[in-house]
């Protein structure tokens, strides 16, 4: 058993799958630089993240499983599942072993697993087009702040660029701590938010613009008249609308 | 000024609720010169009440003033509620500053009829009309056709919208003379006509040519109301099954009568909302639209009304027990959807996987496949789970009895509502 690190960036993790055919090692375990290894008995070794290296295998892969199956793997990275890269590994074994796309052999425990990732890690990124609430602050700027169970930021991106092409907008993941800010030019990635905007990890009242209140108690109020008493389905509710998300929801708070 | 807009939107949203419909999918309308809003991704719910519906669009009425008596609705002429009526110019705000913080796909624009047809269709066209000219916005909206309205108005709505409904409400002829005698279903498929009509030469121009404008992208809807009057479930499923074809429509709704007004035409205020009966006939609309079920398999003269403890999938699969066993690595994909307990994502997945070698129990759990039923109508590359031939009573007992219905306390309840 050898566990191999690696910097837990994508290009390291294909760099990896590289080198565990490259050194023909059989029984791997894969974690992020940083995450707990057994220390006793085992061996562990840091694999270098190397372009070339990777890009050779994302070409391998891009040819075996089309462009969106690779895109499927790297979805299934982004959940930061403990073991995810395992699964990763063991879909790509088995493509090469067959010589063909695997994806959809449901009855192949990697690919299930692999798909299931993928699954959950979808829901999030709906959950997150769905919930994010944008706060207009004194700057005009729309400010939201999420922290999704999966690192969805990436697969968002396109979606509030399409939508909210004439606003400036500011998405920040205080979990993995950054964000995406967009200019009224294009949308980029930021690991900074000021101060001020935030209040234990939420938008600031103090920041708040002009008609942002008003907005916010409408909203309130409408979610409140559109409800049907006699229909009450709180169990349905909650099944929707988990309450780990509460609190960024205006009409929750 | 903000007390009053708040009082309206409560009223206005409050008469607004039973219209069941709030859909956002369908549309292939982009996001244009850097303006607000896209309203070709897949509908988003932005947020459920407590009741468990999805929250979508900001579904309002222009006004609750209405000349109409329609017995089932809030908004009758002689009902002595608060009435209100929004501005052009208010809707549209509402819209962008709920659109732009995220809270909405779009707007749902009803109205009661304030004047007449013509009158009270104009001003929803106004407000579809700034928003898409005025504001950019692209955004998702689904406007009310009112029955009487011109046919230019009609046409001038289908262009800023993008989806159009006209509600039929009752399902029959008597019981909309019993209900609501200002209607009749001509003047409702009337305007049902116009819209499939316009659609379809829109559709044969665009192949023609390059630059077709849109008309009501997402298409047209109606709902149903439920329980309101003595209607058979075939006959619900028979109106049904005749706007899908005849209209081309794209979805019935169906809404379980909440009980709000004293009448005696009408299911008494206590009654229970019929949440069963409205579940079983979503589900029988599932099997014509997705599982290729005609009504007349889903329900028989003879046997005209769902029952509540089953789904009517496998109620049908109970009445046609000499189809099965199916084996599950050769059968096809249309017969696959017909077995209890495997739905269109689970049957899809069962005819790809299979290529890669037979499946099993194991296999097919995996997959989603409910074997509490799917087990009595399939044979797999595993041994059968069931050897003995059982009766279709037997089948059923068993599969009640092994699960729990989440339903099972209602039962029983509802079928006594004419009774």
């Amino acid at each position: 058993m050898i566990w191999l690190i690696y910097d837990g960036s994508f290009e390291g993790l294909l760099t990896l799958v590289f080198e565990t055919f490259e050194f023909k090692w059989k029984e791997v375990r894969i974690r992020k630089k940083g995450a707990l290894v057994p220390q006793l008995f085992a061996e562990v070794r840091e694999v270098v993240t190397d372009e070339k290296k990777a890009l050779r295998v994302w070409r391998k892969l891009v040819e075996l499983l089309r462009p969106d199956g690779v895109r499927t793997l790297w979805k299934a990275w982004l959940s930061e599942m403990e073991t995810v890269e395992e699964s990763i590994l063991g879909v790509i074994n088995y493509a090469i072993a067959l010589d063909r796309n695997v994806l959809a052999d449901f009855g192949n425990l990697h690919v299930l697993n692999i798909q299931k990732t993928v699954k959950s890690v979808e829901r999030e990124k709906h959950r997150m087009e769905a919930f994010v609430r944008f706060q207009l602050t004194k700057d005009d700027i729309y400010f939201s702040v999420i922290s999704p169970d999966f690192n969805v930021l990436p697969l968002v991106l396109k979606h509030f660029e399409n939508r909210y092409a004439d606003q400036r907008w500011f998405i920040f993941d205080t979990r993995r701590n950054y964000g995406i800010y967009y200019d009224l030019e294009k949308a980029e990635f930021i690991d900074f938010v000021a101060n001020e905007l935030l209040s234990s990890n939420l938008v600031s009242p103090d920041a708040f613009g002009n008609g942002e209140c008003l907005y916010q108690t409408l909203w309130k109020d409408y979610f409140q008249s559109t409800n049907i008493t006699a229909r009450k389905n709180t169990k349905l509710h909650v099944q929707h609308v988990p309450k780990r998300y509460w609190k960024y929801l205006v009409e929750k708070s | 000024m903000h007390e009053r807009i708040r009082e309206k939107l409560n009223i206005l949203a409050d008469s607004a609720k039973y219209d069941v419909s709030c859909s956002s999918s369908g549309s292939d309308r982009k996001n244009t010169n850097k303006g607000l809003g896209d309203a070709s991704a897949s509908g988003i719910c932005h947020t459920y009440t407590e009741d468990g519906r999805c929250v979508s669009l900001l579904k309002i009425l222009l006004t609750n003033h209405c000349i109409f008596d329609c017995a089932y609705c809030v908004s009758r002429k002689s009902n002595d509620i608060k009435r209100a009526a929004f501005t052009v110019q208010e809707v549209v705000d509402l819209t962008i500053g709920f659109y732009r913080r995220n809270y909405i796909e779009g707007l749902f624009l009803s109205s009661g009829i304030f004047k007449d047809a013509d009158t009270t269709m104009e001003r929803l066209v106004r407000v579809a009309k700034k928003l898409r000219l005025e504001h950019n916005f692209n955004g998702y909206i689904h406007l009310k056709t009112i029955p009487g309205a011109s046919n230019e108005l009609m046409q001038e709505a289908g262009l800023y919208a993008d989806r159009l409904s006209v509600n039929i409400e009752l399902p029959t002829e008597r019981g909309l003379k019993l209900l609501a005698p200002d209607k009749t279903f001509s003047s409702m498929e009337k305007p049902m006509n116009f819209i499939s009509h316009t659609i379809t030469a829109l559709d044969d121009t665009r192949k023609k040519m390059l630059h077709t404008p849109k008309f009501a992208p997402a298409g047209q809807s109606t709902q149903v109301i439920v329980g309101a009057t003595d209607e058979s479930d075939l006959e619900i499923i028979l109106t049904a099954d005749k706007f899908y074809r005849g209209f081309n429509l794209k979805r019935v709704y169906y809404s379980g009568y909440v009980p709000v007004l004293s009448d005696n035409r009408l299911p008494s205020l206590n009654a229970q909302v019929p949440l069963l009966r409205e579940n079983r006939l979503y589900q029988a609309d599932w099997l014509m639209r997705f599982y290729r079920f005609g009504a007349h398999e889903i329900l028989e003269d003879h046997h005209p009304n769902l029952e509540l403890d089953i789904d009517p999938k496998f109620g049908w699969a109970l009445r046609n027990l000499h189809l099965f066993p199916l084996d599950i690595n050769k059968a096809e994909l249309e017969m696959v959807l017909r077995i209890p307990g495997i739905g269109v994502k689970s049957a899809h997945k069962i005819i790809a996987a299979r290529k890669f070698g037979r499946l099993g129990w194991e296999n097919l759990r995996k997959l989603g496949v409910s074997l509490n039923r799917a087990r009595y109508f399939i044979v797999c590359k595993d041994p059968a789970l069931e050897t003995r031939e059982y009766s279709p009573e037997t089948i059923r007992h068993m599969v009640l009895s092994g699960g729990k219905s989440k339903f099972s306390k209602l039962w029983g309840v509802q079928t006594s509502l004419f009774g």
